[in-house]
């Protein structure tokens, strides 16, 4: 709370005391009219002296300016009444400033209590960085720290600057950046970015960027700035505020003159000038379009914090809604749906061989599942040793696929085969290991394989010992991602550049019905091109659309098209989508830019999630429009006739606004997915 | 040139008003205030000189929101 709501509230409570006091007193007559005023000037002299200012400033229709007309009326009407011999209500008068300024109060609270929330959410701002001087550890700002500075990152700290670990190893936690929950181990060597926080032991980074260029800075940078770009239903709430507040004063004075002279005129009636002016006063308590014009952008605000704790940033409001409204999900393959690197995908060992070199061995296997893992792995083994001082890619995988290499077994006589593979001594057994040219020249008799991915072929002494497939494997949420958009009605396609086959089988694998492979990235975009073409016509009535029709614009397709790439040869792409969608885009600044919606980590399950967050947030959005317009002109139309007095409309009034921001706030928490 | 200014502004329709105000501002080529991170972005028309336009802008906005504050320099 800051010192100006709490000069209000206590404002707030001690006209509220008075008010109470007076209102259960025995004072009667002028006394009791001029007590009335000390509470209402307590809690209102604000308002008045803004609407003093607002009519010296020409703006009639400031919102203070009209509440001081509502009120300095009922009070004007009760006095007239006590002239006339009746007993005026002054308790009216006050209650309903002293509940527009709870209003005011609670909606300026809930607000400044949600904006610091929301931004302690998305606090990865590093306001320090360690260096070591001559033994002794500095803290400076880490604007200063330059680039190839060794910073300390202690426990508990956050890394300040992207860079690469010299010394120590410990745990991070990335949770801030990726919304990824399981600690990261790091070690020597290791790349470490900005914005994680050390949890175990201190580590020594060599920095690699500045601070400014640092992933802590850029993810600051896009957050903060989000929600700058305005989405259609913030702007269609902000023109009807301004058309809102003019219409509801028109109408109070219409209701004030033209039914009193109407019934005098016409029906020769008396005009109850008394009556038609309490109503139209009541219409310009329920004028303000405050509480409509806060829940929306909190809504929005709540929404990209939301998705932000859950490591997918979005650019804008717009975006937001935008992917609210996505039917079809353009994917690209590599590096999206599939690891995007060379992985051991299946070991075929040739089972008989295997057999005999284990009974060799002295090993006694028997056929059931385990004795197959066994061969398998003994395939690796020897694939592996093999390839162990190789810098092939392809060795590298095999390596990864076998962690346990320096298990002491011997390896001579290394000898590269240009163009058909490899060969060495292990444990005393001549290897081949390589294509089927080398088998083939061996005299080993290998066998094809179905699989697809490249076949690298192994031979123990010139016997053929099986196969081991290595491919870019699909990655293990694919699937499930895939489901999980279709189960929300959206349509997935795969573009890729792979070959044909490769492409039939990932589709196949992940329930994709479309997809085109053999695309050259120039081809990507006019493929893409082509599906945005397809849904262009097609359209859905919605308020926004409406407004366009009538005002003879051409209106929005309501079928977004989003394209998720991984950021690499694909910014064209993710800038002509309808929403560009990077993964895995930590580190890599390519994609931050270009991309509308960035994914911190390569999960293809957030692309559900994002879509489901956004989802959320618009309906929360549109029940808060649909919600407090609603009330608004029940109220209007209730007080127009008679059926609503002022109590009832301020308490409709901030009753709307506060119901409104606690439904804002649910934007924050991510929808759970099926 | 674009710049971006921290602002204070109570009400969310106080800020679309700001927002209003700032537009139509002579040397303003745009505005956009975002209430939620209480920032005004401001992108000037060329040849502008930022502090002068500044004045003129929080002039503007005092007039539609007398409780209303824009920091710059």
């Amino acid at each position: 709370m800051n010192k100006k709501q709490k000069n209000n509230l206590i404002r707030i409570i001690i006209s509220a005391l008075c008010l109470t006091v007076i209102a259960i007193s025995s004072v009667e007559g002028v006394l009791r009219a001029a007590l009335y005023l000390v509470p209402y000037f307590i809690v209102g002299y604000d308002i008045l002296l803004k609407a003093v200012k607002g009519i010296k400033n020409r703006r009639p229709m400031d919102e203070n300016f009209l509440m001081a007309t509502a009120t300095l009326g009922a009070f004007a009407l009760a006095i007239w009444e006590e002239a006339e011999g009746g007993r005026g209500d002054f308790l009216e008068a006050v209650a309903v400033m002293l509940f527009y300024q709870i209003g005011e109060w609670f909606q300026s609270y809930a607000v400044g209590k949600s904006r610091k929330n929301i931004s302690e959410l998305m606090d990865i701002r590093p306001d320090y960085a360690n260096i070591e001087v001559n033994g002794e550890t500095q803290k400076v700002d880490p604007d200063d720290v330059e680039i190839g500075s060794t910073i300390v990152v202690l426990p508990g700290e956050k890394i300040p600057i992207d860079g690469v670990i010299v010394r120590g190893n410990s745990t991070l936690n990335t949770a801030a950046l990726t919304g990824e929950s399981l600690p990261q181990d790091v070690s020597a060597g290791g790349e470490v970015l900005s914005g994680a926080i050390n949890l175990t032991s201190p580590i020594y980074v060599q920095t690699t960027k500045e601070f400014d260029e640092s992933t802590a800075s850029k993810i600051l940078d896009i957050v903060e700035n989000a929600s700058s770009a305005k989405s259609r239903s913030e702007n269609f709430i902000a023109r009807f505020a301004r058309v809102y507040t003019p219409v509801v004063v028109f109408s109070a004075v219409a209701l004030f003159l033209l039914p009193p002279l109407f019934s005098m005129g016409v029906l020769n009636a008396p005009p109850e000038w008394s009556v038609w002016l309490y109503r139209a006063l009541t219409f310009l308590v329920i004028s303000c379009p405050c509480a409509l014009v806060i829940s929306i952008p909190l809504s929005f605000f709540a929404g990209l914090g939301g998705a932000s704790k859950a490591g997918i940033l979005i650019k804008g409001s717009n975006y937001l809604e935008t992917l609210s409204n996505v039917k079809t999900v353009v994917m690209d393959k590599t590096g999206t749906l599939t690891k995007g690197a060379f992985d051991v995908d299946a070991v075929h060992p040739n089972k008989l061989l295997c057999e005999f070199l284990h009974k060799a061995g002295g090993k006694h296997i028997h056929e059931d599942n385990d004795a197959l893992e066994h061969m398998k792995r003994d395939l690796l083994h020897l694939a592996a040793h093999v390839e162990k001082f190789s810098s092939h890619p392809i060795a590298n995988s095999l390596r990864e696929a076998y962690p346990d290499i320096s298990d002491g077994c011997e390896v001579e006589n290394i000898e590269e085969i240009t163009g058909k593979g490899i060969s060495a001594v292990v444990n005393g057994k001549k290897i081949y290991v390589g294509n089927e040219k080398l088998m083939a020249d061996i005299g080993a008799k290998w066998q094809y394989c179905e699989r697809e991915g490249a076949v690298i072929h192994i031979a123990v002494d010139n016997e053929y010992a099986g196969h081991i497939i290595i491919a870019d494997v699909i990655k293990p949420t694919s699937k499930e991602a895939i489901a999980e958009l279709s189960s929300i009605g959206i349509n997935a396609v795969m573009l890729t550049g792979d070959m044909e086959k490769v492409a039939k089988k990932v589709a196949a694998e992940l329930n994709i019905k479309e997809y085109k492979s053999e695309l050259l990235p120039a081809d990507k975009v006019s493929a893409l091109e082509k599906i945005l073409l397809k849904y262009k016509e097609e359209k859905y009535l919605n308020i926004e659309n409406l407004i366009d029709r009538v005002k003879g614009r051409k209106s929005d397709a309501i079928h977004k098209v989003a394209f998720v790439g991984d950021g690499i040869n694909d910014a064209p792409v993710l800038a002509r989508a309808d929403v560009g969608v990077a993964m895995g885009a930590m580190g890599s600044d390519a994609a931050i830019e270009a991309a509308d919606v960035v994914l911190m980590d390569d999960n293809p399950l957030k692309i559900p999630l994002a879509i489901n967050i956004a989802k959320k947030c618009m309906k929360i959005v549109k029940q808060n429009i649909y919600f407090a317009i609603g009330i608004k002109f029940l109220c209007l139309t209730l007080g127009a006739i008679g059926l609503a007095n002022m109590w009832l409309a301020i308490f409709a009034d901030v009753g709307v606004m506060i119901i409104a921001i606690l439904n804002a706030m649910r934007a924050l928490y991510a929808p759970r997915m099926a | 040139m674009k710049k971006t200014y921290k602002i204070e502004v109570d009400c969310a329709n106080c800020a679309n008003e700001m927002e209003e105000a700032a537009k139509k501002t002579e040397g303003v080529k745009s505005a956009s205030v975002n209430f939620m991170t209480l920032k005004m972005k401001v992108e000037f028309e060329d040849g502008a000189d930022e502090k002068e336009v500044m004045a003129r802008v929080l002039k503007n906005c005092k007039k539609v929101e007398d409780d209303c504050e824009i920091f710059f320099d």
